[in-house]
């Protein structure tokens, strides 16, 4: 058992109430100065393009490009899984680059042009990945899948670019194709239901027949 | 329909569709993002609002004020809520700690207020406003200090606390071989990717919940009894589910304050709880330390075997059942277990993929190991001459079916376990020490109840609505594979609808009794839809045979849209599990193999080879039940070598507490999976003749991975996670 | 997440000025690392200057032979640009161990010097912590500190600077290029660029305020073997417990840089002198008096075997 007195007690709110315990104030502990009071939040127009379709929002600057995917314009293929670019189930292209969209403003994006999984294909009209996908059971639960397809389809596009990757062998050659890169490159899509081996069989596949 | 006697030949046999590698139907939505889950109901009434939930900022104590004023009058508030504001709350049969805690502080992050908001960024900014003081209070959150005060508790899952058979200590003491060893396993979370969510919507007294559930009867059932309303008002629906593995098998916090939220704002209400959140706000599966006592004679039977295990929980908690497989798998006239639960203050413990045997195999399956090595036999050879066909404690209780030496010797050929040197520390390739190590895996094949409603139409579409759920195991595609099967149509002719309060109370998911009490709900229901169909065109049911979408008796042929004419036909049934599955074991087997790298230098492990050989009755899809053992190998890769949920000892709380903190494995350290099933039935399981997969996968990894890793290095690591920092010291001498 | 007002800037001056003229004012270029803090209200910014547009996403030789890498060039352009490839190996290899590949799309050559530390109670806002609130106390000594600082640290602090592409760049000797709200512009090398926490854990860089990067120069190559060697839990998309940048030359000379155990990518040159002598001699002086936790002393190990590897691993390379 831990005693009251192995709690920290050097903190500025800290302050004792009765006699044998203590309270402290959980305002989130943040550099003194920076504390805001509340505002009213600010509006930014911005317009981007989504899956070749233009859009113009009006949102709050702290809008992510998720939550303006999810939220405004119901796309919710993209998913949170974290929200803190810890997980990759909400990853998009942007001018043909994947990116973290919770990491990352709506904002920011003025004028870009951003896939989603809702543009690579649909259920009665599947691109060659979610086919794939499909075919090799490359998911469980589908709720990391949209963005390991986003993420496949991009890492296929990368070694094309000639991007190294951390286990190429040979920095100035031309990266290969192998598993051990594919599962390299795909590292930023966390898969909680273990799906990775059969993701790996389904990218192999696309990228053979690509060749 | 009673399932009280051995399943006969029925029409699954037929196995046209059932038992085939099948993709999931569901594969075209899940794989193009338009599988809507909880929070992206968009179709549930517009215009909703936003929740965020505050949790409290200690693990143990009490609220002593909680100022809201700026958080109320914060740009866009509609509302907050905390356990002062929304009156007395009832708690749910399958909760230990408070929902919505207050003033009453029962662990970190417990929730204790939330904010509605226009928007999600306003909800989240206004929570930041709330100011709470706190009165805190000591707790007790070291499992080990907290080991001496552990008590007995009633009963642990599937069984009494304690057992014993023979003399365990005059036979251990006699045994010419020994054993003592204690194992811990670390707190781990369930880290599914899609963090739980609801959306909620009250019109009247009436409440929809649009969550991510595993058990929708349970979490209807809790959720009104949390909010003191009666069952009937409760619509719980959740058809896709982002992964759960015990995690979403209860009501969770989400869910009662987006109802509380929707209530107070009359308007939709939308709560997800944020990855920083979820592991101390929810549940996690508990530490053990366990003790682990085998004694052999020469001739390498086991003569006498003891399984103690220590784990902690809330008080009002449970036992982590880790030596519940102990009772059952390996032989030996002496013998005993023992369980002992801890009170602690931290978050609530609670299932997670395989409870009990998960952790409970981390430890036997390295003692197993251990053992035969002192002993001089090979770990399968050891295995091999202490298996038992029947319960060792109760041996009128034969296993329905128990082929698990078929899975080590099969395993043993396919992985070349004959190339493996015994003597650890041999193998090495560059900077690379080579390891090959094996476990057994083992865990029940639980049945339940399970019921199912099915309808054909005059299209010849048949539907099963059932509650069931698909959090990733494929609950749809055997469900309609079963539905295929029984009504002699396609698979495309077959519509499965699962996850809605309104339809008939299936086992759900949980335990590993989902997949075949489920099928087996449904095969009673089409039962019932083929006597139906058979007495509407006037033949006898037992003469029918249906195929190609007709039915068909003597000269008589129908089609299945004929018979079910415009206004359709429709049945409903069960599954009732007699005293089958007590006079038998019903358990799943198998075995792992894994080949290691560690780096001679780093102490890094990194697996190079995976293989599973499964036992568990008819599997009704191979392909996904495929990825049910590959899956669950995969986190128990995790478990072996970096899940640990860890806790700041003085203030009480998991400190890693987001996906960058809380390691889980990534592609890069999953190499290509092999898993092969034994071609069986168990007739004694259920009329599908199958048992679970979803668990068994996740039982033995983790000590095989160890195994490996001893064989690599010699190095023998009893304690999980093993990272490098726990092999460095014995690592070779560098040049 | 507080609300700010949001601007894109014109020009790097600009941007310097208009970050000085309004308080609480925080760049955002890729945005990895500072969002993920202002959801958390770790970072509370009234303002973002979005430096995105300022066309510092060049990489361009300089007229001694080196590089000169614009603030916003971006972490895969950065590794996969053929003379860095070619000539600074350690840095592409350093850039490709760290995060994922959608965050290194993302992430900035000058916001990947910035990124604060992963410490898990700084990350924590109900804990105390001197780097997030100065004078609070820090939680992590005495708490959980194994992926945390071994050496430089203080009492107020053990936090680690997490990232992979300092430590490349301080064996690579870079100089950080920036332009100060006045106007000016200044050179600060790598060494003096990240601080040790001492008793302003909260202070990470020498930048003041509203100072804006705008390029990192790397000097002429030197040729050798390079060598990044990262060291971690799993196997990819996860910070350094202990890495190892080298620089070997045939003659046995070399450099050394570490990450994961300081504050600041940890580079002593007199135990470069020590490389003949092998890794052993030279941990001695690198890590010449270190202050690990129980927790974190294994890192002490780490680094001198790691090392040892590496040195052989470049010797049978070269």
């Amino acid at each position: 058992m831990q005693g009251p007195t192995d709690l920290d007690i050097t903190r500025r709110d800290l302050l004792a109430i009765g006699a044998v315990s203590m309270a402290s104030s959980a305002v989130p502990l943040v550099a003194k100065g920076q504390e805001t009071a509340a505002q009213s939040p600010v509006m930014s127009k911005v317009s981007f393009k989504v899956n070749g379709k233009p859009q113009a929002l009006r949102l709050d600057t702290r809008t992510t490009l998720l939550d303006a995917l999810r939220d405004h314009l119901q796309l919710t293929g993209t998913k949170k899984g974290c929200d803190h670019g810890q997980c990759g189930a909400c990853t998009v292209m942007v001018a043909g680059r994947r990116i973290n969209s919770c990491l990352t403003l709506a904002v920011m994006h003025e004028g870009d042009s951003i896939t989603t999984i809702e543009g690579l294909g649909t259920p009665q009209n599947l691109h060659s990945m979610q086919a794939a996908f499909v075919k090799h059971d490359g998911y469980q639960c589908g709720y990391c899948t949209p963005g390991q397809i986003c993420s496949a389809v991009a890492v296929l596009g990368e070694i094309k670019a000639g991007i190294p990757s951390h286990v190429s062998a040979d920095l100035t050659a031309h990266p290969q194709l192998t598993a051990m890169e594919l599962r390299e490159r795909m590292s930023g899509n966390i898969c909680r239901c273990g799906a990775y081996s059969n993701i790996v069989d389904a990218i192999t596949e696309v990228a053979g027949r690509s060749e | 329909m009673k399932f009280d006697a051995p399943a006969g030949n029925n029409p699954i046999d037929q196995q046209k569709i059932v038992g085939r590698a099948t993709d999931r139907i569901d594969g075209p939505l899940k794989t193009t993002g338009t599988a809507p889950y909880a929070y992206e109901r968009h179709d549930v009434g517009n215009n909703p609002a936003y929740g965020y939930v505050l949790g409290s900022a200690i693990a143990k104590g009490r609220i002593a004020s909680i100022d809201i004023v700026d958080a109320r009058s914060a740009s866009g508030v509609l509302a907050v809520l905390t356990a002062s504001t929304v009156g007395q709350l009832g708690k749910g049969e399958f909760n230990v700690a408070k929902l919505l805690g207050g003033p009453e502080i029962q662990h970190y992050h417990q929730a204790i207020a939330i904010v509605v908001a226009e928007t999600f960024e306003q909800a989240r900014a206004a929570a930041g406003l709330i100011r709470v003081k706190y009165v805190a209070a000591p707790g007790a959150f070291d499992l080990a200090a907290a080991k001496d005060t552990a008590i007995k508790p009633e009963k642990i899952t599937g069984g009494p606390p304690d057992t014993a058979v023979g003399d365990f200590a005059g036979a251990f003491a006699a045994a010419p071989v020994k054993l003592d060893a204690t194992y811990t396993t670390p707190d781990q979370a369930h880290a599914m990717m899609e963090p739980h969510a609801t959306i909620a919507t009250w019109h009247g007294e009436q409440l929809t919940v649009w969550t991510s559930n595993q058990m929708i009867d349970w979490g209807a059932k809790d959720l009104a009894t949390t909010l003191g309303i009666p069952r009937q008002n409760v619509r719980l629906i959740s058809p896709y589910i982002g992964g759960g593995f015990g995690g979403k098998l209860f009501l969770r916090a989400d869910a009662v304050l987006a109802a509380l939220g929707a209530k107070v704002v009359k308007r939709p209400v939308k709560v997800a709880l944020t990855r920083p959140m979820m592991f101390n706000n929810t549940t996690h599966r508990p530490a053990t330390i366990q003790r682990i006592r085998i004694g052999a004679g020469q001739d390498g039977r086991i003569t006498a075997i003891a399984h103690e295990s220590w784990s902690g929980d809330l008080a009002g908690g449970k036992a982590e059942a880790t030596v519940r497989s102990s009772r059952l798998i390996y032989a030996g006239a002496n013998r005993m277990t023992a369980t002992r639960l801890a009170t602690l203050d931290l978050p609530e413990s609670n299932a997670l993929r395989a409870p009990g045997d998960a952790p409970g195999l981390m430890a036997m399956e390295i003692a197993i190991d251990e053992m035969a090595e002192k002993l001089g036999l090979d770990p399968i050879e050891f295995r091999v001459r202490n298996d038992t066909q029947v319960d060792p404690e109760h041996p009128q209780r034969p296993f329905s079916q128990r082929h698990l030496i078929e899975c080590l010797r099969q395993g043993a050929d396919r992985f070349g376990w004959d190339k493996r040197n015994a003597q650890p520390a041999r193998m090495r390739e560059g900077r690379w020490l080579i390891g090959i190590g094996m476990a057994a895996a083992y865990r029940d094949g639980p049945v339940t109840k399970s019921a199912a409603r099915v309808k054909l139409d005059d299209r010849g579409i048949v539907t099963v609505d059932t509650d069931m759920t698909d959090i990733g195991t494929g609950s749809y595609t055997i469900i309609a594979q079963t539905a295929a099967e029984m009504m002699g149509v396609p698979l495309d002719k077959v519509v499965v609808n699962l996850g809605d309060s309104t339809f008939p109370v299936s086992a759900g998911s949980g335990g590993q009794w989902g997949a075949t009490s489920s099928t087996a709900g449904v095969y009673a229901a089409c039962v019932k839809l083929r006597e139906t169909v058979s007495r509407k065109v006037g033949i006898n049911a037992a003469d029918a045979v249906f195929e190609n979408g007709s039915v068909r008796a003597g000269e008589l042929t129908m089609t299945l849209a004929d018979a079910a004419g415009t206004d359709g036909l429709m049945a409903e049934d069960a599954i009732e599990f007699g005293e089958l599955s007590r006079k038998h074991v019903l358990y799943t087997f198998g075995s792992h193999f894994v080949e290691v790298g560690v780096d001679a230098a780093t102490g890094e492990v990194r697996i190079r080879r995976m293989l599973a050989v499964c036992s568990a009755g008819r599997i009704l899809n191979p392909k996904s039940a495929r990825s049910q053992i590959i899956g669950a190998m995969t986190m128990g890769a995790g478990a072996a070598l970096m899940e640990d949920l860890v806790i700041d000892k003085r203030r009480g709380f998991f400190v890693n507490h987001d996906l960058a903190g809380y390691e889980v494995p990534v592609h890069a350290d999953i190499p290509h999976q092999e898993c092969v099933f034994l071609e069986e039935t168990d007739p004694l399981a259920s009329p599908m003749k199958a048992k679970g997969v979803g668990e068994l996968g996740i039982c033995g990894i983790a000590a095989a991975i160890a195994n490996a890793i001893y064989n690599a290095t010699g190095i023998r690591v009893r304690d999980y996670p093993i990272t490098l920092d726990k092999l460095l010291d014995g690592l070779p001498q560098q040049a | 997440m507080k609300p700010f007002t949001y601007e894109r800037a014109r020009s790097p001056a600009d941007a310097a000025a208009a970050a000085a003229r309004r308080p609480n004012t925080r760049f955002i270029a890729g945005g990895t690392n500072l969002l993920d803090l202002m959801k958390l209200e770790i970072e509370t910014p009234a303002h973002l200057i979005d430096v995105n547009d300022l066309a510092l996403d060049k990489i361009e030789s300089t007229s001694d032979g080196g590089l000169r890498i614009g603030a916003l060039v971006r972490n895969t352009d950065l590794a996969a640009d053929a003379r860095v490839r070619r000539d600074y190996g350690l840095l592409s290899r350093a850039l490709l161990a760290g995060a994922s590949g959608q965050l290194r799309n993302k992430a900035t050559t000058a916001g990947n010097l910035l990124q604060r530390t992963r410490c898990p109670y700084f990350y924590d806002t109900n804990q105390p912590c001197n780097k997030r609130q100065p004078g609070s106390g820090c939680s992590a000594i005495g708490g959980f500190s194994r992926p945390l600082g071994v050496i430089g640290v203080s009492d107020a602090c053990i936090a680690t600077h997490p990232g992979d592409m300092a430590v490349a760049m301080r064996a690579l000797d870079a100089v950080v290029e920036t332009v100060q709200p006045s106007g000016k512009t200044r050179r600060i090398p790598i060494a003096e660029f990240h601080r040790l926490p001492g008793d302003t854990p909260n202070v990470e860089t020498t930048l003041q305020t509203g100072e804006l990067i705008t390029a990192v120069t790397l000097p002429k190559p030197i040729g050798g073997t390079h060598i990044y060697h990262k060291v971690r839990d799993r196997a990819s998309y996860a910070f350094a417990l202990v890495s190892i940048g080298v620089i070997l030359q045939k003659d046995g000379s070399g450099r050394v840089a570490v990450g994961g155990i300081a504050h600041k990518p940890w580079r002593i040159e007199a135990a470069e002198t020590e490389l003949p002598r092998g890794a052993k001699a030279v941990t001695a002086k690198l890590l010449e008096g270190a202050r690990p936790t129980h927790d974190n002393a294994f890192k002490l190990t780490l680094v001198e075997r790691t090392l040892g590897a590496v040195l052989a691993d470049a010797g049978a390379r070269s």
